[in-house]
C-alpha cells in the first residue's frame, strides 16, 4: 500500500510506517488555507455556471433574415411591435443579437399566433425572413457576460425531429466522370483533334480515349489540360495509343468533400424555409449528414423538403447536324425535343431565383441570378447561340433498396433511379449573363421552379436513413420524469448517508451536492446537450459517486480499531485514494469507449458518465476531505462517530 | 448501529465457492441457452423499420386499432400499449418494396390513418431506422462491448497481475451474459439504451471488482501467514460493508429511474438494476474464485525490491 506520492506535501516518506508515530509538522487533518480556498472557489464557480439552468426560458418568436448580411431594420422592428400591440399580444421584451430579433412573449399560448402575425407583417411581398418559435434564455446579463449559459436540451427533451441522411457518392462520382467525358469529347471535336471512335470511354472511375499517333495524343493532352481532377496516364493497348484519365483516391475525397459541403449549404437553405429557430445541419463521417430540427411542429413537411433529390441542368437545344452521341431526346409538351448531352450550368450555380411578372406582357416569369462561374459559362454558351433554344432539364433521384449477394453474403444495397424531364424550353433572346429570365411558364410552374432553384440543388443524391421525431408533449413528459427521478434518487441517497454515517454522512452529502452542481456546470460550459439518457447518467453518477466516500469512511472505521481518531481519519483518506483512483480510471475508460463508438442516446449517457467520474473524484477526495478537516481536524478527539 | 459496522462480518465466502460456481454455471448455461435458442428481442435501433407512439384521448383496445390499420393497408404492423392504456406503440418491420423514401413516410401515413379515426390523438414519437443503419448500430455496439472488455483486461494486467486481469474480465463477461440472458428469457426489448446500460454495468461491476481486488492484493502483501482462501475471505469481509452500501445507494437511484423515469428509460434502468445485483455477486464470487483457480500466491504479488519512495506499485500512468 502506498499513498505517499499522491500527497507528498503532507506525509512525505512515511510509507508503511504510517501506523507508527506521526512525524509531521503542524496539527493533523488541517488543510493549508490555499487548499480550502481552492476547494471553495471551484465549488462557487460550479454554482455560478450551473445557475443558468435554473432560470426558465421565456417563450419567444425569433426573426432572422435569410440573407446573412441583411439586418432587421428599426422600421421593421417597429412594424412588428406595432402589429403585435394592435393584436393585443403581450410582449415582455425584445432582444437583438447577431442580426436576429427575439421577441419575448408572456405565455406559450400566444406563441403560435404571434408567429403567424409576424410572418404576415414582414413577408408581405417576398419571404425574406425566417420566423420561428424559440426559447429566450432568462439568464441575467452579468452571468451571460461571464459566459454562463444553460445546457441545451436534446430532441428527446425538447421535442423535434432528427434526420440522418446518406449521400449517394457512387452515383455522384459516376455523374462527374460522365460529364467530364462528355466535355472532353466536345473539346476534342471543337479543336478538331481526331480520336478513335469508341462508344465506351467510361469505365468506373476512368476515361480512356484512343488515338492513332503520338502527335495527336500530345495535342489532345494539351487540349484537355483543364481536367485537373484526373490523373493522366499514357497507355498502349492493341496498337492504339491511349490517354487514360483516372480519378485518384485523393480527388474522390476532394469531390466528396465538395459534394457534402454543397449539400450542406443547400440543406441549410431548405431547412431555413421550415421556420425552426436553431436548426443543426452537420456532416457525419464520410458520406452522411445529420439534420436536427428542434421544436419542429410538422415533421412530415420537413421530410418532404429534405427528400427532394432534384437538380436542374441548363442545356442547349440540339441542332439538326448534331451527332447522335451528342444528344438526348425528351418529351416536351407532347413533342419530342432533342437537347445536347452536355450542360451549360446546373442548379448548383444558381444564386437566387424569384418568381415575378414580365412588365411588358404581365406573364409570370422566373428571374434567375447565377454565381460568377455560372455567369461566365452561360455567357460563353449563349453569345453565339441567339435564336436557339435553351432547355431546363429537371433531374429527380429516387432512392431504392435491393438485396444483392456479395461474397456469399446477402446485403442491402442502396441505389437510385433517375427521373428526368424537361420543364422548360425557351428561345435565347440575347447573350445571357449572370442574371436572366425564363418566360412562358404558368404561374404555378414559375413558382415551383423559383422555389426549387432558390432552395438550392444537391450536388449528390441523398436519402433519409434514420428519423427520430419526438412530440413536444412527450418531450415535456421526459424532462419532468427525468428530473423527478434525479430528485427522488438524490433524496434517497442523502437520507441514507446521514442515517448511516452521521457527521461524516453530512460531509458526504455536501460533497454530493457539490458534485451534482459541478457536473451540471461543466456540462453547461462544454455546451453539451442534455438528453434523457444523459439524465440517466446524472442519476447513476449520484448513486455511484458516494462510492468514493463510502470507501473512505469504511476505511476510517477499520483504522479506528487500532488508531486514535485523527490518525484513523488521515489513514482512511490516504489508503482509500489508490483504490478510488484505480476504480474510477477504469470506469472512465469505459465511458470514453462509449463516447467514441456509440451514437445518439449512448453518447448522451457517456458524456455525463465521463464528466461525472471527474467531478465525483474531485468532490469525494477534496471536498469531503476539506469538510471533514473543518469538522474534526486540528483538535484533540476522544472518539468519533462514523 | 453506526459503531458496530466495521469489520464485524465474518462470512466464509470462499468456503461456499463450489456452490457459487455451480450456481453461476447453471445461470450462465440458462442465459446462453436462451440467447442461442430464443435470441434477443431486438428493438427498432437494430432491426430497422418504423415505430410510432401515439397518445389517445381515451382507452382503446390495441386489437381494434390494429384492425383499422389493416383496413388502411398496413398489414404487418404490431400494436401494443406502452406504459398506460392510452399510449399505443405501433411497430412496422422494414418494408423493402416501399423503397427507401417510401418507408420514411410510413410513420406519418400511419399517424394520419389513426388521426382520421381517433380525434384528439397526439403523436408522441415517430422513428424510422434504415436497414443499413440498424446493422451498423448493432455492429458498433458489439465492438464497443468487446473493446471495453479488452481495455479493462489490459489495464488490470498493467496495474495488477494476470490472475486479477482474467478474474475481472471473467466477472464482467459473467455479468454481461446474465443481463443479456434475462432480456432474452423475458423477451424484453433490447435497444440502444439497454446497450448503454450494459456498458455501464461493465463500468459498475469493474468498480466493484477492483475495490475487492485491491484489498486482496494488499492483504496478500501484508499477511505473513494464512492460506490464500483465508486471506481472500478476510479481504471480502473487509470490503463487504462498502460493497453493500454502494450497491444499495446505486440501487436506490436505479429504482427511482425505474419507477419515476417513464417508459423510455425503463429498459435502461432494468438492465442496470440487474447488472448491479449480479455485479456485486460476481465481484465477490467470480473474480475471487478465478484467483484461487489460477493459484494466486503471495509471491505473485510481492513488490520487486522497493525503491526509496516505494513508488513501484503506486505509480500512475
Amino acid at each position: 500500500m502506498n499513498h505517499d506520492e499522491s500527497r507528498p506535501q503532507e506525509n512525505g516518506g512515511q510509507g508503511t510506517t504510517l501506523l507508527g508515530a506521526p512525524s509531521r509538522r503542524g496539527p493533523m487533518n488541517v488543510f493549508p488555507l490555499w487548499k480550502n480556498i481552492l476547494v471553495a472557489t471551484v465549488c462557487l464557480l460550479g454554482a455560478l455556471f450551473a445557475a443558468p439552468n435554473v432560470f426558465q426560458p421565456d417563450p419567444a418568436v425569433q426573426i432572422r433574415s435569410l440573407d446573412a448580411d441583411a439586418m432587421i431594420s428599426a422600421a421593421q422592428k417597429a412594424r412588428v411591435l406595432a402589429a403585435l400591440d394592435k393584436a393585443g399580444v403581450a410582449v415582455i421584451g425584445v432582444d437583438e443579437d447577431d442580426g436576429s430579433l427575439l421577441v419575448r412573449l408572456q405565455d406559450e399560448a400566444a406563441q403560435l399566433g404571434a408567429r403567424s402575425l409576424i410572418a404576415d407583417t414582414l413577408n408581405d411581398n417576398v419571404g425574406d425572413f425566417v420566423v420561428a418559435l424559440a426559447q429566450a434564455p432568462t439568464t441575467p446579463q452579468w452571468l451571460q457576460d461571464l459566459g454562463g449559459k444553460p445546457m441545451s436540451l436534446g430532441l428527446d427533451l425538447f421535442g423535434g425531429a432528427h434526420f440522418l441522411l446518406q449521400v449517394n457518392m457512387q452515383d455522384y462520382i459516376a455523374g462527374v466522370v460522365d460529364n467530364s467525358a462528355e466535355g472532353m469529347r466536345d473539346k476534342l471535336i471543337d479543336e478538331r483533334i481526331r480520336f478513335l471512335p469508341n462508344r465506351n470511354w467510361v469505365d468506373g472511375q476512368t476515361i480512356s480515349i484512343g488515338f492513332r499517333d503520338e502527335a495527336t495524343r500530345e495535342e489532345a493532352k494539351a487540349a484537355l489540360v483543364d481536367y485537373q481532377d484526373f490523373l493522366v496516364q499514357e497507355r498502349e493497348s492493341a496498337g492504339d495509343l491511349i490517354l487514360r484519365f483516372t480519378l485518384t483516391e485523393d480527388k474522390i475525397r476532394a469531390l466528396e468533400d465538395r459534394a457534402i459541403s454543397q449539400n450542406l449549404t443547400s440543406l441549410r437553405n431548405r431547412v431555413n424555409e421550415l421556420g425552426v429557430s436553431e436548426p443543426q445541419v452537420q456532416r457525419l463521417g464520410r458520406s452522411r449528414i445529420v439534420v436536427d430540427l428542434p421544436g419542429i411542429q410538422d415533421s412530415a413537411r420537413a421530410k418532404e423538403i429534405l427528400n427532394k433529390f432534384a437538380n436542374l441542368e441548363f442545356r442547349l437545344e440540339a441542332l439538326p447536324r448534331a451527332r447522335k452521341s451528342q444528344l438526348e431526346t425528351y418529351e416536351y409538351q407532347g413533342r419530342m425535343q432533342d437537347i445536347m448531352r452536355r450542360n451549360i450550368v446546373t442548379g448548383n450555380n444558381v444564386q437566387d431565383a424569384q418568381q415575378s411578372y414580365d412588365p411588358e406582357t404581365s406573364q409570370p416569369q422566373v428571374s434567375i441570378e447565377l454565381d460568377n462561374e455560372g455567369g461566365r459559362k452561360m455567357h460563353a454558351a449563349t453569345k453565339d447561340n441567339i435564336g436557339r433554344s435553351m432547355a431546363i432539364l429537371f433531374i429527380e433521384q429516387k432512392p431504392r433498396v435491393r438485396e444483392v449477394v456479395r461474397d456469399g453474403e446477402t446485403i442491402e444495397e442502396y441505389y437510385t433511379i433517375e427521373e428526368r424531364r424537361l420543364i422548360s424550353v425557351a428561345t435565347i433572346q440575347a447573350a445571357l449573363g449572370f442574371s436572366f429570365r425564363i418566360t412562358g411558364l404558368s404561374l404555378r410552374e414559375a413558382q415551383d421552379l423559383a422555389l426549387l432553384l432558390r432552395a438550392g440543388a444537391l450536388a449528390a443524391p441523398m436519402y433519409i436513413v434514420e428519423e427520430r421525431t419526438v412530440g413536444a408533449q412527450l418531450g415535456d413528459e421526459n424532462i419532468r420524469r427525468g428530473w423527478q427521478s434525479v430528485a427522488i434518487g438524490f433524496a434517497l441517497v442523502l437520507a441514507f448517508m446521514i442515517y448511516y454515517y452521521r457527521g461524516f454522512g453530512l460531509a458526504a452529502n455536501v460533497a454530493l451536492t457539490a458534485n451534482l452542481t459541478l457536473l451540471v456546470a461543466i456540462m453547461s460550459i462544454l455546451g453539451a446537450t442534455l438528453t434523457l439518457p444523459g439524465i440517466a447518467g446524472i442519476v447513476l453518477t449520484v448513486g455511484m459517486a458516494v462510492d468514493a466516500n463510502v470507501l473512505i469512511f469504511s476505511r476510517i472505521r477499520e483504522e479506528l480499531k487500532n488508531n486514535p481518531p485523527q490518525m484513523a481519519i488521515q489513514a482512511g483518506f490516504d489508503r482509500a485514494l489508490l483504490t478510488i483512483t484505480d476504480a474510477n480510471v477504469t470506469t472512465f475508460f469505459v465511458a470514453i469507449i462509449l463516447l467514441s463508438i456509440g451514437s445518439g442516446p449512448v453518447r448522451g449517457f457517456a458524456v455525463t458518465l465521463a464528466v461525472g467520474i471527474v467531478t465525483s473524484m474531485f468532490t469525494a477526495i477534496l471536498v469531503t476531505r476539506a469538510l471533514v478537516n473543518l469538522m474534526y481536524g486540528g483538535r484533540k478527539l476522544e472518539s468519533i462517530k462514523i | 448501529m453506526s459503531d458496530s459496522q466495521s469489520n464485524t462480518f465474518q462470512v466464509d465466502f470462499m468456503g461456499k465457492r463450489l456452490i457459487a460456481m455451480v450456481l453461476s454455471g447453471v445461470v450462465l448455461a440458462a442465459a446462453l441457452g436462451s440467447l442461442s435458442y430464443q435470441g434477443l428481442n431486438l428493438g427498432l435501433d437494430f432491426t430497422g423499420g418504423s415505430l410510432v407512439e401515439v397518445k389517445l384521448a381515451k382507452k382503446v383496445d390495441p386489437q381494434t386499432v390494429r384492425g383499422y390499420l389493416v383496413d388502411a393497408g398496413f398489414t404487418n404492423g404490431t400494436v401494443q400499449t406502452f406504459g398506460s392504456d392510452e399510449d399505443l406503440l405501433i411497430r412496422v418491420p422494414p418494408q423493402e418494396e416501399l423503397g427507401v423514401t417510401g418507408q420514411v413516410g410510413l410513420g406519418d401515413e400511419i399517424f394520419a390513418a389513426l388521426a382520421a379515426e381517433y380525434p384528439g390523438i397526439v403523436l408522441q414519437q415517430s422513428n424510422y431506422v434504415g436497414p443499413a443503419v440498424g446493422d451498423e448500430l448493432a455492429e458498433d455496439g458489439g465492438l464497443a462491448l468487446l473493446t471495453a472488455l479488452l481495455v479493462v483486461m489490459l489495464y488490470i494486467l498493467f496495474r495488477f497481475t494476470k490472475q486479477f486481469s482474467v478474474g475481472a474480465v471473467t466477472a464482467l463477461a459473467h455479468d454481461v451474459i446474465i443481463v443479456l440472458g434475462c432480456f432474452s428469457i423475458f423477451g424484453w426489448t433490447f435497444d440502444l439504451t439497454v446497450l448503454a446500460a450494459l456498458l455501464a454495468v461493465i463500468g459498475y461491476s469493474l468498480n466493484d471488482t477492483i475495490v475487492v481486488s485491491d484489498r486482496i492484493r494488499e492483504n496478500f502483501r501484508r499477511a505473513r501467514r494464512g492460506t490464500p482462501i483465508e486471506i481472500i475471505n478476510q479481504a471480502l469481509n473487509q470490503t463487504l460493508g462498502r460493497t453493500l452500501v454502494t450497491s444499495l445507494t446505486t440501487l436506490f437511484v436505479l429504482l427511482a429511474l425505474l419507477f419515476a423515469g417513464g417508459e423510455v428509460i425503463r429498459g435502461f434502468a432494468t438492465a442496470l438494476s440487474i447488472g448491479v445485483v449480479i455485479g456485486t455477486y460476481s465481484s465477490i464470487y467470480v473474480a475471487a474464485n478465478v484467483l484461487l483457480l489460477m493459484n494466486i500466491s503471495r509471491e505473485d504479488l510481492l513488490v520487486p525490491e522497493p525503491e526509496q519512495d516505494g513508488s513501484e506499485d503506486g505509480s500512475y500512468p
